[in-house]
């Protein structure tokens, strides 16, 4: 240490430095990395998750979720509420009358989408939902839920297009074993041998519902 | 560390000191041995286990237990794990503070949060909860107050600030009292499936 | 150490002084949380100082006894918020001595990298909120925390969150990574030692940090291991125990890298030690970035529960696993009776019990000491309280 202070003053050259730097470089480099938002924002990432949105496929009624309720027991908050429907004769049907999501309450951590054994569930990047009031506007329900694929490939296209290519591939492997076995059904008619018993595959997306 | 020679080692030093292997584990079947059997693996030459690492409290129904995981910073090597087990209805072991130091924040919480008193201790007192909070909330078979449902106390006080209470919670309040009951909340248990 | 105080007279040339007791926090910028410390001044000299603690007291370990085991792992994120990638790896090593799982290579790779990482954004944050308390307001904290967003960037892309990362299962990692994040990684890597250098010219030779930092709060070695002090505190007081050295969890035992140890153990110890940590877990990410092998990233046991963690049951027994996180020793200990729920599920936070001796350090000192010497050990609440 030559004199009493250098290490002050070196360290204020660091500043000065960077503050002279500041007008002519960029974020990169060591210059200004304010993004002012709202005018200005990032790019969005598509792994982000934010908070749930449920899928339908072509048109709102054609959604993929069944109410099985895995998503609202595994979920570790406790803040999904599903309440299934039923037609006019009260059977039960593969179709959600009530799907609630309490906003104040979930912590985007995306265990939902991991459980959910029929692709219904996923991650969305919203997260501007301020409002005025907490009651109504944080409570999702199903109708503000519900958004089309084509949004979702709009969103994280490298995962949607992972999950078309999956769920095509099993919808033609189950098309293909029906196949199998209605041929091999009408061969059995045909011929009045006792034939073996027809090979039914399972379903190729809908593992057993456990309660 | 291999527990039967641990075992023996403290047998062969102390004398009668009534100890089990429990899942590699050493339980120090007194509790008042507890600092004797420290005392030693922390002094001795073969050993210095001189680093407390954690103090643990369970709650077993029939019994609460505390596990101390030893480990020595100048050898290096790996844990020994002593537990003590009381019943519930006096449950007093004597505390380490005096041989290990970090030991004194970890008691004071399990303390509080079980109410296993540790004697010796220079400062027991709760330390999460706030002073005056009664009930050890980690113990099994404690149960919380409904915060939604008032008592009696709880209307009184909000008339006399100027509150207007439902009715039916009112009336909710007076049954609970001619009861003799508190307000307690169900415990939710996770679906067993 | 509990001294009884009366308020005591003392003469001095006419003057009738007696002791003061003060509370700093719990709302304070400088105690890094809701938390509050009882002093009792004798003019600005500390004479006893009382930490306070459970302000924000969640009952985590009463939360995870109602809860499946992978239903857990989103709320350890919540114990220490800086570094969550870290919490999740003592908890995912703990159930996994449990259950007697093995990880694959890829997959332990990818952990120590994130965990390298952790401790870069934990350490340079430490120093920029130290300098926070010294007085300089606010310079260091930013120049530290552009780095610090580098990072956080890089743990939106893998994970989906830039803090509450919520990416380790047990059994390997939830997602795998692109050579795209990769060469991001190694970016970043090769771009930080410039930053350090610029950090430190402006910073460690600095007259007035070393006149305020130096004989400040000074911890000896003795009192240090019996306070079951663990971490950069430990270390810069002269003790050389590091757990990744000893105990050679995960994949550590195949890199090269030295364990830095400070002379004294005052407050300029403990940032010179966090600086020169920082400098080991580049070289530690180097190595990791060279020779990280293709393959899986999950335990092919484990696969069935992925999607039915309610239905994962370990064997029944108990397990505890500790980590070197950036804050010291951080253990899981969790005890199973063969239900998905676990019966006991206890966190050793280091934060927690490094406040063991604050008083010790603290006495003597002046107030503003302190505040210094609490930011040099470094608290987080969320840990602290759990």
């Amino acid at each position: 240490m030559m004199y009493f202070g250098e290490g002050v003053v070196k360290g204020m050259m660091v500043t000065l430095k960077a503050f002279v730097a500041s007008y002519f470089k960029g974020p990169e480099d060591g210059g200004l990395f304010t993004v002012e938002y709202p005018e200005q924002r990032l790019p969005e990432k598509e792994n982000f998750r934010n908070f749930p949105f449920l899928i339908y496929d072509n048109t709102p009624d054609n959604l993929r979720c069944v109410a099985c309720d895995i998503c609202a027991k595994e979920c570790p908050p406790k803040c999904i509420y599903i309440v299934r429907e039923f037609d006019k004769d009260n059977k039960p049907l593969k179709r959600p009358a009530v799907f609630n999501i309490d906003h104040t309450v979930c912590m985007n951590c995306g265990i939902c989408e991991e459980a959910c054994p029929f692709d219904a569930i996923y991650m969305d990047h919203n997260f501007e939902i301020a409002s005025a009031e907490r009651n109504e506007n944080l409570l999702f329900r199903k109708d503000k839920l519900l958004k089309s694929n084509e949004y979702f490939h709009k969103i994280r296209p490298t995962d949607a297009t992972a999950i078309d290519e999956r769920r095509a591939a099993a919808e033609a492997k189950k098309k293909a074993a029906e196949a199998a076995a209605a041929q091999k059904a009408a061969a059995a008619q045909a011929a009045p041998k006792p034939a073996a018993p027809g090979t039914t595959t399972p379903p190729a997306a809908e593992p057993p519902k456990t309660v | 560390m291999d527990t039967e020679k641990v075992k023996a080692d403290l047998e062969k030093a102390l004398g009668p000191v009534a100890l089990k292997s429990v899942r590699s584990s050493l339980l120090v079947e007194n509790a008042q041995d507890l600092p004797k059997v420290a005392k030693f693996l922390k002094e001795d030459a073969a050993y210095r286990l001189d680093y407390l690492s954690s103090v643990t409290a369970s709650d077993f129904i029939d019994y609460l237990e505390t596990v101390y995981h030893l480990y020595s910073m100048e050898k290096k090597t790996g844990p020994v794990t002593l537990r003590v087990r009381v019943p519930r209805t006096d449950p007093k072991i004597p505390s380490l503070v005096s041989l290990y130091r970090g030991a004194e924040f970890q008691e004071r919480d399990n303390f509080d949060l079980f109410g296993i008193v540790y004697e010796g201790h220079p400062d027991l007192r709760r330390i999460m909860m706030w002073e005056g909070f009664e009930g050890f909330p980690m113990r099994k078979d404690y149960l919380q107050e409904d915060s939604e449902t008032l008592e009696s106390v709880d209307v009184e006080w909000l008339e006399k600030n100027g509150v207007k209470v439902p009715e039916a919670a009112k009336a909710k309040a007076v049954e609970l009292r001619q009861q003799g009951k508190r307000a307690l909340a169900e415990r939710r248990v996770e679906d067993k499936g | 150490m509990n001294k009884t105080f009366e308020a005591k007279d003392v003469n001095l040339a006419g003057i009738n002084s007696s002791l003061l007791e003060v509370n700093i926090g719990p709302q304070h910028p400088s105690t890094h949380g809701v938390f509050r410390m009882n002093a009792v001044l004798d003019g600005e000299v500390i004479v006893s100082l009382k930490p306070v603690m459970g302000y924000l007291h969640r009952n985590h370990e009463q939360i995870a006894e109602n809860m499946s085991y992978a239903a857990s792992m989103p709320y350890t994120d919540r114990l220490d918020y800086f570094n969550s990638m870290s919490n999740n790896l003592g908890y995912a090593l703990s159930v996994e001595k449990l259950a007697g799982l093995e990880v694959p290579e890829r997959a332990e790779y990818i952990r120590v990298i994130m965990a390298e990482l952790t401790r870069l954004i934990n350490h340079i944050a430490v120093i920029g909120f130290l300098l926070n308390d010294l007085g300089a307001f606010f310079t260091p904290v930013l120049y530290a925390f552009r780095e610090r967003e580098k990072i956080l960037d890089i743990f939106e892309e893998i994970s989906g969150s830039r803090m509450m990362c919520n990416y380790l299962r047990f059994g390997g990692v939830k997602r795998d990574l692109s050579p795209a994040i990769l060469e991001r990684i190694r970016g970043v890597v090769t771009a930080f030692p410039r930053f350090l250098d610029e950090f430190e010219t402006l910073l460690t030779k600095n007259e007035i940090l070393c006149m305020r930092c130096q004989n400040v709060g000074v911890l000896s070695p003795e009192l240090a291991i019996n306070a079951s002090i663990t971490g950069p505190l430990l270390r810069a007081s002269g003790v050389n125990y590091d757990i990744r050295k000893v105990d050679g969890y995960s994949v550590y035992p195949r890199f090269q890298f030295k364990v830095p140890l400070g002379p004294k153990g005052d407050v300029y110890d403990r940032y010179y030690v966090r600086i020169l940590e920082m400098r080991e877990s580049l070289k530690i990410l180097d190595q990791a970035l060279n020779t990280i092998p293709a393959g899986e990233i999950m335990s092919k046991k484990m696969i069935p529960f992925l999607k039915s963690p309610r239905n994962f049951k370990p064997p029944v027994g108990e397990a505890y696993a500790r980590v070197e996180s950036p804050k010291g020793e951080l253990g899981f200990y969790v005890v199973s009776d063969g239900t998905p729920q676990p019966w006991r599920y206890h966190v050793r936070a280091p934060s927690f019990i490094n406040l063991t001796i604050l008083e010790d350090m603290c006495l003597g000192q002046k107030v503003a000491d302190a505040i210094i010497i609490l930011g040099s050990v470094d608290i987080v609440l969320g840990e602290v309280d759990r």
